[in-house]
């Protein structure tokens, strides 16, 4: 029997979608194996049609992007009832991605940062989003736009999770094809990805490190074939799932932590700040210091996809 | 060895009426010393080979078959049968003309007028000449023969015969070795400094004053080492007598320096201390004015065996007639290290005891506190005071050349304050020890990352306590004796070697340690080999397994520490016993 399948979009920049379309001919094996009834960035469907069906009648859905607001978190409610697996996909789902970097600022400061600050706006009146408003005497409602971005799994239950930004179209398929097969470990897994770090499948020659100068990728060339994180180059690498391929490190940059932490650490970013200061090459205080102030941005350097599932979570208002 | 070996056939022989076996190929000379006869000679020595120049030792032999001759016995082979006469009346005319002739021409050697002397020569016939070399050519040979360097040779023929270097010009050849000077039987060669000085102790130099030399009086083990640098066979390939006369044939000139590996369950680290050197402190003018040395040149200079016989002399020879000691040069001082060095008081005292007995000199010793703490020590200071030391409370200014007054002219100033008379003072002095304070080794960091041991923030390495563990270090089977610990005297640096040697004769003797059960596990499925905690381990527990690709703790060495679990990017190591969940449970229960 067909199974059903559904994907959607929270708050994401639709990336994950496009990578499942990326899945080229193979879509057309997903396909075969798979009816998807419901995928608004592909196919035309309505939220009430979702509503219509029975629960848990989805046997898969895939929920990509970050909880942040009232929409994402009714409609990730809505599918996890109607689906008898749900799967966060991506790092807005997974840990919270980029948009949980919103977290460092409280609702009003970025829709004010949005409607009137930005230089390309033109906003002479100063108007905001309202949740409810009047036009011509209907009343509109728009979603409410939280004050904190979350996790998927802050706010349904999750069974599996597809790291990555966007994850690679590969491990997609691969994560799929478990699915298909019926050969799912147990819930709660992170699969379509490997269960060491990215520095297990990075092609690096790895020393062992003392580090005495940071620097951001664009101020060095880095040698090739060399730890970049020896090479003074801020690589999660070290406190990063692999399964992407190692593709940004193939390409000269530093791994950002898109696929988020191993299992059981507590805390991506904060694992990365102990692994890199147990490393520091020098051991006088001033030192320390010097060296530490290449890190221009350090919150969003070691939480640039993790802040929603870090210990922070949020900047405190 | 090939002499040796080629020599196996005896000879015998008469010498004096007295029979004698020996090598063939040995000379009459060797024979009448294994006897004991004395031949005078003049051009000879067992460094080269003889060349029979001074015909001194010109003996009698007869042949077995009846005849003979005079004969030269430094180059003479003996041969079966001979009998040889050293002490006729024809021989010791013949020598006596010998030397009638050497003395005319050399009037005023010594050795000449002794000879002439035994050989009851009172009047020199001939007419005398003022030369003082006898053209042995002992000195031309042995330096082409033994030295190789062949800096100096016969000139000139007939009367104009003398030795010279070539075209008689200051000849890059010599390598000043010296050993012209030392084989010349009129002594008239004399290596000088090229402005012509004698030289007393170049810099106090600590240097060997020999190429082959033991490091120092009480060396274990007690064997001497070759200063390659000034030693003539690595300078020409010559010389190599050391081995021609070593008969264990120990010496190896091919022998080069190696690392030994050695596998030990215990480590005692002695590696003592440094002098600071006080050429830093440039009001002290170490370096810049002569005859301000450190305390270890003043005990280099005070040794018997030292470069002066243990004469206390400045660096023109003469003997001084007031010497100042600087307490605290360097120690008890913000800018340099602000410890006790703990020793220096107590040598100062010594040295300023020695001086007293050895000079007339003056002594003042100019101190911050006299710190006389060990047993007999403060009877020692008392006995000083007695002995009339000059002690000045206070730490000693500068030290200048700069005089103002006749008295101060070419004399060592030092400027201080008397706090005890509360006066600003000026005191012209002959020469200032100064008290040099103990440093930690410029390699303790180095070492204590070897040996895993904590440095204290002077610089010497930690003991685990400093009552109830005063030798052991945080690593297990890691000791710490001496110097390296802390400045200390001798009696305490023997202490703590011998409670050191203690510690580690109970763990050989129990035959086992116990080793931590809290450590660090690598679950090796997780560790992705990145590399990181592997310099993070103060025990050097944790390595990389190349063919695993995963790093692994040594248990043996592991303490449990958690630096490596906590550092782990991956989680992939883990503190037994302090497992996440277990904190997290732990932290659960006390919110």
């Amino acid at each position: 029997m067909k199974l059903k399948g559904g994907i959607y979009w929270g708050a994401g920049c639709g990336g994950c979608d496009v990578a499942v379309l990326d899945l080229h001919e193979k879509i057309l094996d997903v396909a075969e194996k798979m009816d998807l009834l419901f995928w608004p960035i592909a196919l035309d469907f309505k939220y009430d049609d979702v509503r219509a069906m029975e629960d848990a009648e989805f046997d898969i859905v895939l929920y990509n992007g970050a909880i942040r607001n009232s929409e994402n978190e009714e409609m990730a409610k809505l599918l996890r009832r109607k689906s008898k697996t749900m799967v966060a996909l991506g790092a807005c789902a997974h840990i919270g991605g980029l948009p949980s970097l919103a977290n460092y600022h409280t609702k009003q400061s970025v829709l004010e940062r949005v409607y009137l600050e930005t230089e390309s706006n033109e906003n002479p009146d100063g108007t905001m989003p309202l949740e409810r408003s009047t036009v011509d005497g209907n009343e509109l409602e728009l979603p409410r736009f939280y004050n904190t971005v979350k996790t998927l799994d802050q706010v349904v239950d999750v069974d599996y999770y597809i790291p990555g930004c966007p994850p690679v179209p590969e491990q997609i398929f691969s994560a799929l094809s478990a699915v298909f097969i019926g050969e799912l470990p147990p819930k709660g897994s992170v699969i379509g990805a490997g269960t060491k770090t990215l520095c297990d499948e990075c092609p690096h020659e790895k020393e062992e490190k003392e580090i005495s100068i940071i620097k951001r990728p664009l101020e060095m060339i880095p040698e090739p074939g060399k730890c970049l994180l020896e090479q003074g180059l801020i690589c999660l690498g070290p406190v990063t799932r692999e399964g992407c391929g190692a593709r940004c490190i193939n390409s000269g940059v530093p791994c950002r932590g898109c696929y988020g932490p191993l299992d059981d650490v507590y805390d991506q970013g904060v694992k990365m700040v102990s692994a890199l200061a147990s490393v520091l090459e020098p051991k006088e205080e001033k030192e320390i210091d010097k060296v530490l102030d290449g890190i221009v941005d350090p919150l969003r350097t070691f939480h640039r996809f993790s802040t929603a599932a870090s210990i922070l979570r949020r900047k405190k208002v | 060895m090939e002499e040796k070996e080629a020599s196996q056939v005896l000879v015998h022989l008469e010498v004096d009426g007295k029979s004698v076996s020996l090598a063939e190929g040995s000379t009459i000379l060797d024979a009448a010393k294994l006897l004991g006869v004395q031949i005078p000679t003049l051009c000879y020595t067992p460094l080269v080979e003889p060349y029979a120049a001074c015909r001194l030792c010109s003996v009698e032999v007869e042949y077995p078959r009846g005849g003979g001759k005079v004969v030269t016995a430094c180059n003479y082979q003996v041969w079966d049968g001979i009998k040889v006469r050293t002490d006729t009346d024809k021989i010791r005319r013949i020598r006596g003309m010998i030397v009638e002739m050497l003395l005319a021409r050399c009037p005023d050697i010594q050795v000449l007028k002794d000879l002439a002397e035994e050989y009851g020569i009172e009047k020199v016939r001939l007419e005398k000449q003022e030369e003082g070399c006898i053209l042995c050519g002992l000195c031309v040979r042995v330096c082409a023969e033994l030295v190789g360097a062949h800096a100096i040779s016969f000139a000139g023929r007939g009367l104009d015969r003398r030795v010279a270097t070539p075209y008689d010009k200051s000849s890059d050849a010599c390598i000043a070795c010296g050993a012209c000077a030392l084989v010349c039987p009129t002594k008239i060669i004399h290596v000088e400094d090229q402005e012509g000085r004698e030289i007393i102790h170049e810099e106090l130099s600590l240097g060997p004053s020999k190429a082959i030399t033991l490091p120092f009086m009480q060396a274990v083990p007690n064997i001497p080492y070759i200063d390659t640098e000034h030693c003539i066979h690595f300078q020409t390939g010559e010389c190599g007598y050391c081995a021609k006369i070593c008969d264990r044939d120990a010496i190896d000139y091919e022998l080069q320096e190696e690392t030994i590996e050695v596998d030990v369950g215990n480590i005692i680290m002695a590696t003592g201390f440094e002098l600071f050197d006080p050429s830093v402190m440039g009001q002290y003018g170490y370096g810049r004015l002569k005859n301000v040395v450190t305390s270890l040149e003043f005990e280099h200079l005070n040794c018997a065996a030292g470069p002066t016989g243990g004469r206390i002399l400045m660096t023109d020879g003469g003997e001084p007639s007031s010497v100042g000691i600087i307490h605290c040069v360097g120690s008890r001082d913000e800018n340099y290290y602000k410890y006790c060095s703990r020793v220096c008081c107590m040598y100062a005292l010594k040295y300023a005891h020695l001086i007293k007995e050895k000079t007339d000199a003056d002594v003042y010793s100019f101190y911050i506190d006299m710190r006389c703490f060990g047993k007999g020590y403060e009877e020692f200071y008392h006995r000083l005071l007695e002995e009339g030391v000059q002690f000045i409370r206070g730490r000693a200014a500068e030290i200048t050349d700069y005089a103002i007054d006749s008295d101060e002219e070419g004399k060592l100033i030092v400027l201080c304050e008397d706090t005890l008379i509360g006066a600003l003072r000026r005191i012209p002095l002959d020469m200032v020890v100064l008290c040099s304070a103990m440093k930690s080794n410029e390699d303790a960091k180095e070492l204590s990352r070897i040996f895993s041991c904590s440095l204290g923030s002077d610089g010497f390495f930690i003991e685990k306590h400093p009552k109830l563990a005063p030798v052991s270090t945080t690593s297990d089977g890691v000791f710490i004796a001496g110097g390296c610990q802390g400045p200390k005297d001798i009696p305490d640096t023997v202490a703590q070697g011998a409670a050191a040697a203690a510690e580690v004769l109970s763990l050989i003797d129990r035959k086992e340690v116990e080793v931590e059960a809290a450590i660090a596990v690598v679950d090796e499925d997780r560790c992705s080999g990145c590399k990181l905690c592997n310099t993070l381990c103060p025990y050097l527990a944790v390595k990389y397994d190349e063919e695993k690709g995963v790093s692994v703790v040594n248990e043996a060495l592991c303490k449990g520490c958690g630096t490596c679990a906590a550092g782990c990017p991956s989680n992939a190591i883990s503190a037994r016993h302090f497992e996440n969940r277990q904190i997290f449970a732990e932290i659960e229960g006390l919110l």
